[in-house]
């Protein structure tokens, strides 16, 4: 299995309202919302970690799902999204240059 | 508006969250427009480390949507350092300027760092009318040279039109001006007060015919018999109507830390150099006065034709007086639009008839010829 690393465009804005992911692409001001496994992966997308660890690890320890179910839904969520600009891919780490430094 | 913006917009309604945030970082401008509502002194704005506090929590509080402006947030020489820290927590960011000092440079980083939307005044397409308006000669050219540099690199402009006397007949040139630079102008005829109260600068504001002849005008209302359609029936649910989002899902922050329901509502909440964001909105007395306040909780407004079609901003409302009362600017609004006259305009009226009745004994008016009168006018 190919490596994937994903890690989230610095074209794209989101938050969590409510338990559901709201994204906004500044490519073309598109708005969409994430399911909850859609979501987890969003969330998990650093591109230090793979998309394969991020499925085993994350989304089948949360839901009740096959694992190779998963990480095929997994590419196919990842390819929509990189299509649209949102998320990075790479068979490699990803550096993020929006990565997030807190204060605290 | 999409349906999904509204789904959305309604439940950070209901979960409380503020989902949009508007901060100023700084009150400094190089222009002096005629018709600003600030003191452009520096009192003690929040440093780079405060920001990026506040900021933090605003992450932390659902903030989804930013709106960076000022002053002339440029002004600020760490500004692009906050649009990063800003990115980083993934704000969906907004940023007000007149580009003046938008370079190859700043457009790159503005470029760079995913911003949603940048929105610039451009108040005439003459240069000695913009210019006279920003008191900044060369302001238009380079304005319009920031536009052209930014568009050159994808970024999403929108060009930020306000009406007033001194540029009334210029719309459609800055509009002309708008499609060739293919960007979507947003023309407002408000003109607000200071922050400190002082209401002198609403002579600039168009109002009466000049107003209505806007407003009847397809290039900016789109459908104008739609726009101006007389009130309608209101139902009993529309007396539960909030009047906007101010307080409820969105919130204004000064570049000092003051936390108000919005940016044209100067009612101090709170101050986040005291208190946490949070703490603040959840609660502080003036937010939830805000907030527990209906349709059919205004005393005038309540019993007017317009309640259910009005722009009344509660904001304007609470300079003018109180936060429940009735907005003049936006009764001459709803006037403009259906020639029917606002509750607040009639009690005015027969107010002031009173009054002259009083003082000169002059022969009685009744109520229905005041209105007569107020409709043709």
């Amino acid at each position: 299995m190919r490596a994937c690393y994903i890690a989230k465009s610095p074209m794209a804005a989101s938050r969590e309202l409510g338990g559901e992911m709201i994204i906004m692409s500044a490519v073309d001001s598109t708005l969409f919302t994430l399911n909850d496994v859609a979501s987890l992966i969003w969330k998990s997308a650093d591109g230090a970690t793979s998309l394969q660890e991020i499925v085993e690890s994350k989304v089948c320890a949360e839901f009740d799902v096959d694992p190779s179910v998963a990480f095929a839904d997994a590419e196919r969520l990842v390819g929509e999204l990189a299509k649209r600009g949102l998320l990075l891919v790479a068979d490699h780490p990803v550096e993020q240059s929006l990565h997030a430094e807190r204060n605290s | 508006m999409t349906a999904l913006m509204e789904r959305l917009n309604s439940r950070a309604l209901e979960l409380g969250v503020p989902l949009n945030a508007h901060l100023d970082v700084t009150y400094r401008c190089n222009e002096r427009c005629t018709h600003c509502y600030l003191d452009h002194d520096d009192h003690g704005e929040m440093t780079l480390a405060e920001i990026k506090d506040l900021l933090d929590q605003l992450a932390d509080a659902g903030v989804l949507f930013l709106t960076f402006s000022g002053g002339e947030v440029l002004m600020r020489m760490d500004f692009f350092d906050i649009l990063k820290y800003a990115r980083r927590l993934q704000f969906c960011v907004k940023i007000k300027t007149n580009g003046f000092m938008i370079r190859e440079k700043e457009a790159n980083r503005i470029r760079d760092l995913g911003v949603q939307e940048v929105r610039i005044s451009i108040y005439s397409h003459r240069a000695e009318i913009h210019d006279a308006i920003t008191k900044l000669p060369g302001s238009l050219k380079r304005s319009m040279a920031a536009i052209r540099l930014l568009r050159s690199r994808g970024v999403t402009v929108a060009i930020g039109n306000v009406l007033m006397v001194q540029n009334l007949n210029d719309y459609a040139g800055v509009k002309r001006l708008a499609n060739e630079l293919g960007v979507p102008v947003i023309t407002d005829p408000t003109i607000t007060p200071k922050m400190d109260g002082d209401r002198s600068l609403l002579q600039l504001g168009i109002r009466g015919s000049q107003l209505r002849e806007v407003f009847r005008d397809t290039e900016l209302v789109g459908n104008v018999d739609e726009f101006c359609a007389l009130p309608g029936a209101v139902d009993d649910s529309a007396m539960d109507n909030i009047a906007c989002s101010a307080g409820h899902t969105y919130c204004y922050i000064s570049p000092y830390g003051d936390v108000y329901p919005c940016v044209q509502f100067p009612l101090p909440c709170g101050n986040v150099r005291k208190d946490k964001f949070l703490d603040i909105w959840r609660n502080s007395t003036q937010l939830n006065e805000v907030r527990s306040i209906r349709a059919r909780d205004l005393p005038t407004c309540s019993t007017c034709a317009h309640v259910g079609t009005c722009t009344r901003c509660p904001g304007l409302a609470f300079m003018e007086g109180s936060m429940r009362g009735p907005s003049s600017l936006d009764c001459d609004k709803s006037f403009a639009r259906t020639g029917i006259p606002s509750a607040n305009m009639i009690a005015k009226a027969v107010l002031s008839s009173s009054q002259d009745r009083a003082s000169n004994s002059t022969r009685p008016v009744s109520f229905s010829s005041l209105v007569q009168i107020m409709i043709r006018t």
